[in-house]
């Protein structure tokens, strides 16, 4: 157990130097996305400091082990917040290596739009910075991104920056129900060239049946959730809408079967909806982004999704440690250059070996 | 490949090269060579051995791939509009200039896509995907400047406070490596598993490869846009406005200030009738849904007049909005007729600390003898100090550049980045050691290593020395510009 970056460095240094096998730890919330969980755990709980709030500029550093809801609160007291809105739990660390997000995606992008400077400890002890504490910055490689979605396999993130967001002065949702794949894609495509600044834009499916929720925010959230209803027909305005946004994380998560993650386009959500009803699975989409989580009793399941959905990558979340293939291919040239970059950053091999995408 | 076989290889380059793009598309005369001698940073100027323009990806695959077995660098260039030297040729090495690669490749709407080739300019996808439908990253250069340069240099502009950056914009990119093979990194969809090398690619500066496709986010245009220009007796005032609009939770589209030096010389220019002699001009645009944005604007023009602006002119129609845009446009060309010369920085602060900067940057100046105008990004703190100074007074130019430095220190001392939008390139690259240590700049050099060990695609730029690839792991084989002396394994 380490508190301080320094003290990170020679832990792991020690741990390179002896070839021992790690994985970094935050909350565990997330641990068995991905794969497996083999290594000895690196606990960032010692490093739980929120080091800067600077409201004035929208900005923060945060070490790797402090909880997202802690530092929300923090930021809240100032009206603002990380527009990050995973499922409950987790490690800012852990948001980063696993690059999870919510329905807050469609507006403000993922957490690697996000970070704007990065304090990495790599397997030999060093401790690198990369980007700065200010929002707009191009000197040097942008390493935060790298970091992002790594799960750990390259080194271990100590130090976070970010840029925050002011909180939306009010929201409101436009719910509209369908039960048809093709209806509700079409309505999601149709809502996707408007000229809307939603917050949100998401669908959710079940058994045959689901819906196309929009969320506003600002002074005008509920004229503008009211406009988008009588475009959509047949939908309610929800004035008290955070229960509906709860639900969606929710069915990101799944504590018995799996959850299988599609990088698709939005043009593809037609498509995602019958392969979840093919195998008794229901839905959670960024429609506007093309992104969708399908929760299925069994990850075994995952072959028959990637058949479906091919040659869309599908990576299995919760669930991914009881499955061999957690991981889709990849582009084999691109992956001939991530096989470098992991022996570069982690000359050593300790950082979670094996446990990325094509055997990295 | 033996040493004999790399010796051959250099000598006979220049007509593989002939042989790939055609005679009529390689230069290797002086005067030919000297329209690539420099980018938008004059100062920096060499002639490389030869220049090629290849038409396609395949000939750009082919051009690297004899520049690897020659082991001769190279370095690709777009339009030559960058602002840090990063286009400077290696002289000895290749010029690619992708200027012919300028076709849009697709247009998906349904999916708000697009797929240029890298010399296709900025302003023509937004062209290419309107009016309903615009690509937000919006340098001062636009007209001019090619998608690639701005994936090369993570370009920003006006309007990415709000919007964001190239990288926020870029979901796939094709690109040959220094060895010749071709990757995709990304595409048309979001979260490709793996490592984001797509990120990691952007704002790269010619370093890692070079870029043959690439796709692009685009989003629905906004269904209101309001713009207003505020005067200020001082930059102090309109920087309180600017802390008091963003305080309030609002995100404009933009927000851009100009002292009271860049006024007049715009005024000068553009003739909007913008009033001579105040100390500040604040132009502030809010775009996004019509009933918010005007509920918004209200505040914004509120905001103004309770920091002290005394003249608040909102644009009427999108001709007046485009003067105002032309007016703060104008502002780094229309220096040119206050000064004979001025050096552009490009610098980053935290935008709290813009009252205690700027007053750093007048004392400087004053030190300095010289004039210092001010026009910046200001939601975001990125600030471009126009150092004037005159070329033919002896040892003037040299002072320049000294203060230009110095700004840069005082964005370093103040939290920020010695670099928000231009690049680091080869402009800067003596100041990288004021912003990180050598533990950072060692891992940067990790990931150059993992894309081009060889060192061949636009060396000596971004870093401040130049740095080798040591074998991981391996046996040792001497590199080759070790073998000529001109580099030593660090």
């Amino acid at each position: 157990m380490f508190s301080s970056v320094s003290e990170a460095a020679e832990a792991v240094r020690e741990l390179g130097a002896a070839g021992t096998a790690v994985r970094p730890v935050g909350s565990g919330s997330r641990a068995g996305w991905g794969g497996g969980a083999a290594g000895t755990p690196l606990s960032t709980a010692g490093l739980n400091r929120i080091v800067e709030h600077n409201p004035g500029d929208f900005t923060a550093v945060l070490e790797a082990g402090v909880p997202l809801a802690v530092a929300q609160k923090q930021f809240a007291s100032a009206g603002q917040w990380l527009a990050l809105d995973p499922s409950p739990g987790g490690t800012i660390g852990g948001l980063v290596a696993t690059a999870d997000s919510g329905p807050a995606r469609h507006r403000y992008g993922g957490v690697r739009d996000l970070v704007i400077g990065v304090t990495l400890v790599l397997s030999d002890g060093t401790v690198a910075r990369s980007g700065g504490r200010v929002i707009k910055n191009v000197a040097g490689y942008d390493l935060g991104k790298l970091f992002t979605g790594s799960y750990g396999t390259l080194g271990l993130i100590a130090e976070v920056a970010v840029r925050l967001h002011p909180l939306p002065a009010g929201t409101a949702t436009a719910v509209a129900g369908f039960s048809d794949p093709s209806a509700l894609a079409r309505a999601a495509a149709d809502l996707a060239r408007r000229p809307l600044e939603a917050l949100h834009v998401d669908a959710a499916w079940r058994a045959g049946a689901g819906r196309l929720l929009v969320r506003f925010g600002g002074v005008t959230a509920g004229s503008q959730a009211s406009s988008v209803a009588s475009f959509l027909g047949q939908a309610d305005v929800v004035a008290d809408d955070e229960a509906l946004w709860d639900a969606q994380r929710a069915g990101q998560r799944c504590a018995d079967g799996a959850v299988l993650k599609v990088s698709g386009r939005p043009t593809d959500l037609d498509r995602v909806l019958r392969a979840a009803d093919a195998v008794g699975g229901s839905v959670v989409a960024r429609a506007a982004l093309g992104l969708a989580w399908i929760t299925v009793p069994d990850p075994a399941l995952v072959k028959q999704v990637r058949e479906a959905l091919a040659p869309r990558a599908v990576t299995v979340l919760d669930g991914g440690d009881r499955v061999p293939d957690a991981w889709p291919d990849v582009d084999p040239g691109a992956a001939a250059v991530m096989r470098r970059v992991k022996a570069r950053f982690d000359p050593a091999r300790i950082f979670r070996p094996g446990a990325f995408v094509g055997g990295i | 490949m033996g040493k004999d076989g790399i010796e051959a290889a250099r000598r006979d380059l220049v007509d593989a090269l002939r042989r790939v793009v055609g005679a009529d598309r390689t230069f290797t005369h002086p005067h030919e060579l000297r329209t690539y001698e420099s980018d938008g940073l004059l100062q920096y100027r060499a002639l490389p051995r030869v220049a090629v323009l290849p038409g396609t990806a395949a000939e750009v695959r082919d051009v690297v791939r004899l520049c690897a077995e020659a082991e001769v660098p190279w370095v690709a260039r777009g339009a030559g509009s960058g602002l840090s030297g990063g286009a400077l040729p290696v002289a000895d090495g290749v010029l690619v200039a992708l200027t012919r690669l300028n076709r849009i490749l697709e247009i998906d709407l349904d999916n708000a896509r697009v797929c240029v080739e890298p010399g296709v300019t900025n302003a023509a996808v937004s062209a290419a995907v309107g009016p309903d439908f615009f690509y937000p990253p919006d340098p001062s250069s636009q007209v001019v400047c090619s998608i690639g340069g701005n994936v090369a240099e993570n370009s920003g502009g006006a309007h990415c406070f709000k919007y964001g950056f190239t990288t926020n914009y870029v979901t796939g990119l094709e690109v040959v490596l220094t060895d010749g093979e071709v990757v995709r990194l990304g595409g048309e969809e979001l979260d490709a598993p793996g490592y984001d090398l797509l990120g990691a690619f952007v704002g790269s500066e010619g370093t890692l490869g070079v870029t043959t496709k690439i796709w692009l986010r685009v989003v629905p245009s906004p269904e209101a846009v309001r713009t207003l220009v505020a005067f200020f007796d001082s930059t102090h005032a309109a920087g309180e406005a600017v802390s008091e609009i963003v305080r309030a939770g609002v995100v404009p589209g933009a927000i851009e200030m100009m002292d009271a030096v860049t006024i007049d010389a715009a005024e000068q220019m553009a003739h909007a009738g913008y009033p001579v002699g105040r100390g500040a001009a604040l132009l502030v645009e809010l775009d996004g849904a019509a009933d918010e944005c005007e509920a918004l604007f209200q505040e914004v023009v509120k905001t103004c007049e309770r920091c002290g602006s005394d003249d608040v002119r909102v644009s009427r129609d999108e001709a007046e909005r485009a003067l105002f845009w032309k007016t703060r446009k104008a502002a780094f060309p229309a220096m040119g007729r206050v000064s004979p010369n001025y050096f552009v920085q490009d610098g980053v602060i935290p935008r709290t600390q813009l009252p205690e900067v700027l007053e750093r940057i007048d004392a400087l100046a004053s030190e300095y003898g010289l004039t210092v105008a001010n026009v910046f990004h200001a939601g975001d703190g990125n600030l471009h100090p126009l150092v004037c100074y005159d070329g033919r007074v002896p040892g003037e130019a040299e002072k320049a550049e000294e203060l230009a430095g110095a700004i840069l220190q005082v964005c370093l001392d103040a939290g920020g980045s010695i670099t928000g939008e231009h690049g680091v390139g080869v402009d800067k690259r003596k100041h990288m050691s004021k912003m990180f240590a050598d533990a950072d700049l060692d891992a940067f050099q990790r990931l150059r290593c993992a894309f081009d060990p060889a060192g061949l695609a636009n060396p000596g730029k971004v870093m401040p020395t130049p740095r080798l690839c040591g074998e991981v792991p391996g046996p040792y084989r001497q590199h080759p510009l070790e073998a000529s002396g001109l580099a030593e394994r660090f």
